[in-house]
């Protein structure tokens, strides 16, 4: 599956200062693993074992991937990923 | 109604049906309008109930400080309370915030301390906490961590929207403190097990998220994600679009980050249409339009509208 990932300004020293980046796989711990092969490092940032990072928050198509599976939330061919520092509100 | 006093008329606020921008008499959409507390937001329950319980708790007394960090709405609703309590009230406000929220502040006697753009509210948070340690005598109420801001919720607004919609199938509110959310979903978790709680969160410019690492990324402390059944992410252009729908067809004008949260509801109202099921759907009016008129956000092209929400704290 063919997916396009936004990447979050921290995190843009892995990508040569792309905002977006194409990724592949039928998964989203797939994508990461495609993201890491072509941007080494990228990877770790986001990831901690087998879980997201506390502070970091994955979204695809606008939904919070922690409600759809986590890494094992499955894609389709043009979805959007989306990677977010979490931020407070009130 | 009758109150003894401005501060007794919390919540209670009326639930009003969207005929026209429901898609069927099958799948309904409720609005919950708490802009008609007090001082305008669904934030007048939570800095009230966080009030009453650091009274009880012996930690509040009249000439007391107190201190909190705000992107605004929390702030007005304890500036309102601390005037008629006699409180002095300290607010640390990100600077891209809307000047309405940054007067009516003023107007209410509080005083304000501007945390940098870059961060959001992070960086409020983390120069309020900075605060209180050189302060030891003042109270950081800390809505972020506060048992009483998810009680409020548990103990009104949950209860209240049962009330009036006993065949409810999901709420849908907005994520900030997450304060609304934890109480409400742990009421309908211990009451009504199969409504489903859905969150929105706002999606803001890049400034917003300008951290030095990711690893400084904030969780608020009273975010329990199992008493919610999905999160969702929406951008200052859905939001300004359902914003504006929302007073083209059905005549509410709301605050920005309603418009969120009423494009979550239509998300899971499609959802439902689509497996041909009932739903009654409810979503939390958190404020009013008013603090956001010089955002620009209500005139001009949706296009206009959401590059000049780029950069500001809008919800």
């Amino acid at each position: 599956m063919a997916v396009e990932v936004k990447v979050p300004t921290i995190l843009r020293t892995y990508t040569s200062g792309d905002k977006a980046v194409p990724g592949s796989g039928g998964t989203l711990g797939e994508v990461f693993d495609d993201l890491d092969s072509r941007h080494p490092g990228i990877k770790e940032r986001v990831v901690d074992g087998g879980d997201l990072r506390r502070f970091v928050n994955v979204y695809v198509n606008d939904e919070d991937v922690r409600f759809t599976g986590g890494l094992d939330t499955s894609l389709s061919d043009g979805d959007t990923v989306v990677i977010l520092p979490a931020v407070a509100g009130g | 109604m009758r109150f003894d006093s401005l501060l007794d008329s919390v919540g209670q606020t009326p639930l009003v049906g969207l005929p026209r921008l429901s898609p069927s008499p099958d799948v309904r959409l409720w609005a919950k309008l708490e802009d008609r507390n007090p001082t305008g937001s669904v934030k007048d329950r939570a800095a009230l109930a966080m009030i009453a319980q650091a009274e009880k708790d012996g930690l509040l007394r009249p000439g007391c400080t107190i201190l909190e960090p705000t992107s605004g709405n929390t702030g007005i609703s304890l500036a309102m309370a601390a005037r008629l309590k006699d409180y002095r009230l300290v607010c640390v406000l990100p600077e891209n915030t809307s000047e309405e929220r940054r007067q009516l502040l003023r107007m209410w006697g509080a005083e304000i301390v501007s945390s940098p753009a870059a961060g959001g509210s992070n960086e409020a948070v983390r120069v309020a906490k900075g605060m209180a340690k050189e302060h030891a005598d003042w109270v950081m109420l800390y809505q972020y961590g506060n048992p009483a801001n998810a009680d409020a919720h548990y103990t009104g607004t949950g209860p209240e929207i049962l009330a009036d919609l006993p065949e409810v199938t999901h709420v849908v509110a907005g994520l900030g403190t997450t304060g609304t959310l934890m109480g409400v979903g742990r009421f309908f978790r211990e009451t009504l097990p199969a409504v489903r709680i859905v969150a929105a969160e706002p999606r803001y410019g890049e400034l917003v998220y300008g951290l030095r690492n990711i690893d400084e990324g904030f969780v608020p402390e009273l975010y329990d994600p199992s008493l919610i059944d999905s999160r969702f992410s929406v951008g200052p252009r859905d939001a300004v679009r359902r914003v504006r729908e929302l007073l083209d067809l059905e005549g509410l004008f709301v605050g920005i980050s309603t418009g969120a949260i009423l494009h979550a509801a239509l998300g899971q109202a499609a959802k439902a249409v689509k497996a041909n099921q009932r739903a009654d759907i409810c979503f939390v009016v958190c404020d009013g339009g008013w603090k956001y008129l010089s955002t620009g956000a209500y005139e001009g092209t949706v296009d206009d509208a959401e590059e000049r929400l780029e950069g500001q704290v809008w919800a």
